[in-house]
């Protein structure tokens, strides 16, 4: 017994000695800061001058600010408009590559490879295609006869815009969504063609549960991060001087909060705006917890 | 620890099979028949590939046009001026940027996975106190946005000296990452426990199963969170401007900012220079996927599945 003892103590010390550099890190740059850009967020801190409490006063501001207010109803509208079609056009494209055969290794490198494309890059090569006059976007949208609309200045277009540039890096999405597919048993495709069953039916009743794992994780994690959503559209729309065209239609919360604390060093008022992004991020995916665990289909039963 | 997209496999048709195509030729709808013909299917797939693929097929043609051409939109650029390749490097030291770029990407990579690996072997072979409540500690943290810890850490570096250095672009990577601790932890859980419990037998330490078996079996899982940190450090901007501010420590992202803010929203409107220098960013990162191409697609492949 004390023998057994004294070997469960050696393992747990084993064990914090592998934990300890996460424990640390966590302490230093995750628990740490956290603690203190909650602090910060009730003081005026702005790296030089003197740093005094301030109470609500940054929580009442950016109440108050219009920049606030606009930059998160245009991240809310471009994560509103990217997720959903993100999904709907990364899971299209997944279910048409599971009847391509040998053609299949071809497809996952053409619609994976502009995941590799740095964002900034993106973002410069849109500007061009999105161009409204003489953009390539715009050509071919006028071969059908649509006279497009200008992508990149016109205040309606711009988060349209970042939407698309987001839309063709869903890759990594039809990567995961392929695999899943590929785990849907046959068996049940075939009970349900020997039931009767549509291809509309099919797709509700069979892959939908089926990968309902992979569709719930894919749209929490896009949802995170196109809250948080900055380099596309700082590349675009932004830069070291406030460009005279640039709208404000285009200002997402994270390009707003990184302006507020490094370019206009209010890191008081940054904090706060940051822990309101928090929160609001908390709120949202506890909700979609929520939902989706009403949909979520485990393999294995309710373990999870 | 089953990865099935392995490339050399022969692909699992997981949808029903598509009826002979003689059916779907006749005329009239045939009962049974897939929303999509054959044809269909592969229309809709070519249109794609084009949209996913022609954006950089362009990039590369733009970036060879002379100034007055690159809204033409042709796919063999009318005059080929190579020589946008050379002003790129007047530009800006892009050649220094790409090397920054290499370096602070080695170093994020490698540091990011030998720590999270050494995490999620305490994770996944050890039972201690606590452990359930600390490994769902690592899961919160992923939830965290950037944002909450940026300034403090910011502050950090800075009471350091380190602004203005490429050290605090990597080196929080020291200590390991939520997400592929996670990632990690779910291959090394796979491993069977006789295996760890023979070599204990044998003599070997805590650190050598680790060293010795855990590493070495996972090496796949390594690889995958190596490439996969490896394209994100690349391609990141956000660090960069908050921390670099001397034009000689730019990462590549930066330094093309920089040149997409100078040459082409302002300035003289030269988008072929721009878009060199979208390319010589972007290439690196296509060479790193030709090679490691099996390894993202099994990364995310696991991915899916923990989802």
């Amino acid at each position: 017994m004390a023998r057994s003892g004294q070997l469960q103590r050696r393992e747990a010390r084993s064990a914090y000695l592998f934990i300890a550099p996460w424990v640390i890190g966590f302490l230093v740059f995750t628990a740490g800061p956290m603690v203190a850009s909650l602090w910060l967020s009730f003081t005026d801190y702005s790296l030089v001058g003197d740093t005094k409490p301030v109470g609500l006063e940054n929580y009442q501001q950016l109440l108050q600010d219009p920049k606030v207010a606009t930059s998160l109803k245009n991240t809310f509208v471009y994560a509103a408009l990217f997720v959903p079609l993100g999904t709907a056009v990364a899971l299209a494209l997944a279910m048409l590559l599971t009847k391509v055969g040998r053609a299949r290794g071809f497809f996952r490198t053409v619609f994976y490879l502009p995941v590799m494309t740095p964002a900034v890059a993106a973002g410069a090569m849109f500007l061009l295609l999105l161009n409204g006059q003489r953009g390539l976007v715009n050509e071919v949208l006028g071969w059908v006869g649509i006279t497009g609309p200008d992508w990149t200045t016109d205040p309606a277009w711009l988060k349209p815009s970042l939407a698309l540039v987001s839309l063709w890096t869903v890759g990594g999405s039809i990567i995961i969504y392929l695999a899943a597919l590929n785990n849907v048993p046959q068996q049940l495709y075939e009970a349900a063609l020997l039931d009767g069953a549509g291809p509309v039916r099919r797709f509700v009743s069979v892959t939908l549960p089926m990968i309902s794992g992979a569709l719930f994780f894919t749209i929490i994690t896009h949802t995170i991060a196109a809250m948080q959503m900055f380099d596309q559209a700082y590349t675009m729309f932004y830069g070291p001087q406030q460009k005279a065209t640039a709208s404000d239609e285009s200002l997402v919360y994270m390009v707003y909060l990184f302006q507020n604390g490094f370019q206009f060093f209010k890191m008081g008022f940054a904090s706060a705006m940051a822990w309101v992004l928090f929160l609001i991020i908390l709120v949202i995916t506890l909700v979609q917890v929520r939902v989706g665990n009403r949909f979520v289909y485990y393999e294995g039963g309710s373990t999870r | 620890m089953s990865t099935e997209t392995r490339a050399g496999r022969p692909a699992v048709e997981a949808a029903v099979p598509s009826p002979p195509p003689e059916v779907e030729s006749r005329r009239g709808a045939p009962r049974r028949r897939p929303s999509l013909g054959l044809a269909g299917r592969w229309a809709l797939l070519l249109v794609a590939t084009i949209a996913f693929a022609y954006p950089l097929v362009w990039l590369v043609s733009a970036s060879l046009k002379p100034k007055s051409q690159v809204f033409d939109n042709r796919l063999v650029p009318e005059t080929v001026q190579w020589s946008n390749f050379v002003e790129v490097w007047d530009a800006g030291p892009v050649l220094r940027w790409l090397l920054n770029s290499s370096l602070v990407a080695l170093m994020a990579a490698l540091t990011v996975t030998l720590s999270s690996a050494f995490v999620a072997f305490g994770f996944a072979y050890f039972r201690f106190r606590f452990r359930g409540v600390l490994f769902g500690l690592v899961l919160a943290t992923m939830m965290l946005p950037g944002a909450v810890t940026m300034i403090p850490v910011y502050l950090i570096w800075h009471q350091l000296g380190l602004v203005n250095t490429q050290v605090p672009l990597w080196a929080a990577n020291l200590f390991g990452s939520a997400f592929y601790i996670f990632l990690m932890r779910q291959f090394f859980l796979g491993i069977p426990r006789e295996l760890f419990e023979a070599a204990r037998i044998d003599g070997c330490s805590n650190v050598g199963l680790f060293w010795r078996i855990a590493l070495p079996l996972c090496r796949p899982a390594l690889i995958i969170v190596f490439i996969f940190e490896l394209q994100a450090s690349w391609s990141d901007l956000l660090k960069p401007l908050i921390y670099l501010q001397s034009e000689e420590y730019y990462t590549m992202p930066r330094g093309l900012k920089q040149i997409v803010d100078g040459f082409a929203l302002s300035g003289e409107y030269h988008w072929e220079i721009a878009m060199a220098a979208t390319l010589v960013a972007t290439l690196p990162m296509i060479v790193v996927f030709a090679v490691g191409q099996r390894y993202f697609m099994e990364g995310l492949a696991t991915t899916a599945k923990q989802g």
